[in-house]
């Protein structure tokens, strides 16, 4: 029987699991992941983690539980870096050694450091290395790197398809070979949804955001519908570079539609406590407040109820509508633009 | 060009003198307060942690002070530290503040690096240079050594505010200090009216470590004068970090032979086996080598939402149980009070005394 790898559905799931999926099944392991977060994985999460974590993590202890009695090997890694001179977050640097620590009866952790920081080569040599624990062929290990890096590209072409990260993964499941744009039905705007993948995509955790935004008639862009080299380009323009993957990530997307005005405004959703967060979403309200682009904060945790999103949602929606009907005209002496209008 | 920088504890002592040695007007931030916390809470985004908020405050005091240049170090990652640069200046340029901005990026490892960064503020002589870092030097150093004085004698002291009515007044003569000789004699004093300091021997003092985050430790505005408390609780206080060893760490690639963080770093193993950015690995280590060298207690502080702190957090409930060591975590934001502090120390030290109590009695039997 082939060995069962175990992957929570959480954090990096959503950028990375392609490649992870491709790699290991290509050495003959069975690759199991966690059930879409819910309820309990998440009342799980918070009871075992501490109290001071973000959301995403004590959601990532929930997967790990559900997965320790179904699994042989659980990989958790230690993704410090994915590219040259940027980190991803520091909670991810400690996250096997935070897991070990507060968890117990857990099957055997596979927990690799991944370090891209000084170049790609060291990353590769990694997983390469990675790869020696299941098969003993060198050959073999070096063509399922082949492969995991071409899954890993077609996942990534999707995106700039428009699919999210979700809808790419259930495409490339169910093999469709012809890559097909995704049909887009009538929009009244165009809206961007900036935050980490692994809290907007999750759908558990942002409180469907996307769908409610998709119910009011907005059409979704996202940093990951953007080619990555552009991402690049734009935030080569900030001062000071970036040292944050995902960060540099979210305000290259944010730079980019602020020049191509085709976004009409922006949603940035984060968790509670957040590091890069904090810095980032406050620089990218800074940048849209700038140049006159809306812009909408919502913060999560696990206490939020998804009825005061919803509302707050709408709220923004009704006032993109309202600013393209007036060009931006607001009464400064609190009579209702719309009456203003049908009376003249 | 009038320059200013960030308070963080003592630090302002040791850069005055740097600065104005090389030449420069400076402009030290008033003492932080309630008000300074304020203005920086107004402005700064809601989830960023403790010391920018702070910070801001400072800039903006010093602003009406007539700063027009700030200095601060720069990063390069993980920690949100690294941006705080960028991200200050941003909130000051919509304030309408007209600052210029210094950031001395970190060195690669290469003191020279450090000097080339001094040379380009001012066009002062090398002679002129290398005579001001010496007296910052010796000045951060003789601090260091005070500070390691006053928190062991506020432990024993019998009349509770004595060694800290000292120790205020040596930061005066210390800064006062012009020549090496001076800033010797008036460390000498000071540790003389340490001596002088009249004490009760009976006492059962206990010891306590902090670690933490370096800002929220070394800045007693920010962790509520946790030091002082814990002195009058009686017990006696060391930290993980003090200016002087950290300078000697990161700035001068450690070639002097003092009190090292490296040594602990190494000792965050197997509990935590990667740098995770800010002093995450420190804590982690120092509690580790502090429970070691047989201190009672181990206590966390850090701002919250500080990442590295929440991992090492996670980790530190592991070293308590496998070191047999009482550790508490205390984060600081502008909403912490001082009462309510003060009761979470009183019970840290309670217990901590019932259990030394309890192993003295069981011995005996």
């Amino acid at each position: 029987m082939s060995v069962k790898v175990g992957i929570p559905r959480a954090l990096f799931y959503y950028y990375l699991f392609p490649f992870w999926k491709a790699f290991f099944e290509y050495l003959g392991a069975e690759v199991v992941v966690s059930p879409p977060t819910n309820k309990q994985i998440l009342n799980i999460g918070v009871k075992t983690s501490v109290d001071e974590a973000c959301l995403p993590v004590k959601v990532y202890y929930g997967h790990v539980i559900s997965l320790r009695d179904r699994v042989d090997l659980l990989f958790l890694p230690r993704l410090v870096s994915i590219e040259k001179k940027a980190y991803i977050c520091p909670k991810f640097m400690g996250l096997p050694d935070m897991i070990r620590s507060t968890l117990s009866g857990l099957p055997p952790i596979i927990d690799v450091n991944f370090n891209a920081v000084k170049g790609h080569r060291a990353y590769k040599k990694t997983v390469l290395k990675l790869g020696s624990n299941f098969c003993s062929s060198l050959r073999k290990i070096n063509r399922a790197w082949v492969e995991a890096v071409r899954h890993q590209k077609e996942f990534e072409e999707l995106q700039t398809y428009g699919f999210s990260p979700i809808e790419a993964l259930r495409v490339l499941q169910e093999g469709r070979k012809e890559k097909k744009k995704k049909k887009i039905f009538d929009f009244s705007h165009e809206i961007a949804v900036l935050g980490h993948g692994y809290t907007i995509y999750d759908d558990f955790l942002s409180l469907n955001t996307i769908k409610h935004l998709n119910d009011l008639g907005a059409k979704i862009s996202t940093a990951e519908n953007l080619p990555i080299n552009l991402l690049e380009e734009k935030a080569e323009k900030l001062p000071k570079r970036m040292f944050w993957t995902m960060g540099k990530r979210i305000l290259g997307a944010a730079l980019h539609y602020l020049e191509s005005s085709q976004i009409d405004g922006f949603v940035y959703v984060t968790v509670f406590g957040c590091g890069p967060d904090s810095v980032i979403a406050d620089l990218t309200e800074r940048y849209a407040r700038r140049r006159g682009m809306p812009f909408i904060l919502i913060t999560l945790d696990e206490h939020s109820g998804e009825a005061g999103v919803i509302t707050r949602l709408e709220a923004f929606v009704d006032m993109l509508a309202r600013r393209g009907k007036h060009e931006n005209y607001f009464s400064s002496y609190g009579k209702s633009v719309d009456i203003c209008q049908s009376t003249s | 060009m009038k320059i200013t920088f960030p308070h963080m504890g003592n630090l302002w002592i040791s850069a005055k003198v740097l600065l104005e040695g090389l030449g420069l007007e400076v402009v030290v931030p008033p003492p932080c307060t309630k008000k300074t916390l304020s203005l920086g809470v107004l402005h700064a985004p809601e989830f960023i942690c403790l010391p920018l908020k702070i910070n801001l405050g400072n800039y903006m005091e010093a602003a009406e002070k007539g700063a027009d240049t700030i200095i601060i170090a720069g990063g390069r990652g993980p920690c949100r530290f690294g941006y705080y640069c960028r991200l200050e200046k941003e909130i000051l340029d919509d304030l309408g503040y007209e600052f210029r901005m210094i950031v001395l990026e970190p060195p690669e490892n290469n003191f020279l690096e450090v000097i080339q960064n001094i040379r380009a503020l001012s066009k002062c002589s090398m002679f002129q240079m290398i005579n001001a870092v010496r007296t910052a030097w010796f000045k951060c150093c003789a601090v260091d050594e005070v500070e390691k004085k006053v928190q062991i004698v506020r432990a024993w002291e019998s009349c509770p505010g004595l060694a800290d009515k000292i120790y205020r007044e040596a930061l005066k003569n210390i800064d006062k200090a012009q020549t090496i000789k001076e800033i010797f004699f008036a460390k000498l004093n000071v540790l003389e009216a340490f001596n002088d300091v009249p004490v009760e021997p009976e006492r059962e003092v206990i010891r306590l470590a902090l670690v933490g985050e370096i800002y929220t430790i070394l800045e007693p505005f920010a962790n509520q004068n946790i030091e002082r408390h814990l002195g009058k609780l009686g017990a006696e206080v060391k930290r993980s970090i003090y200016l002087s060893s950290w300078v000697n760490d990161h700035l001068l690639g450690s070639i002097l032979p003092m009190e090292s963080t490296k040594e602990a770093c190494r000792m965050s193993s197997p509990y935590l086996n990667y740098f995770v950015g800010g002093h995450g690995k420190e804590t982690v280590g120092s509690a580790v080598k502090f429970s070691r060298e047989g201190f009672d207690g181990i206590i966390q502080i850090a701002p919250l939402t500080c990442g590295p702190e929440i991992v090492a957090e996670s980790i530190l409930s592991k070293v308590s149980f496998s070191e047999k060591i009482p550790v508490m975590t205390i984060y600081m934001d502008e909403q912490s009070g001082e009462a309510g502090l003060i009761t979470r120390l009183e019970a840290f030290v309670d217990m901590i005394r019932r259990k030394k109590l309890s192993q003295k009695t069981a011995t005996r039997k």
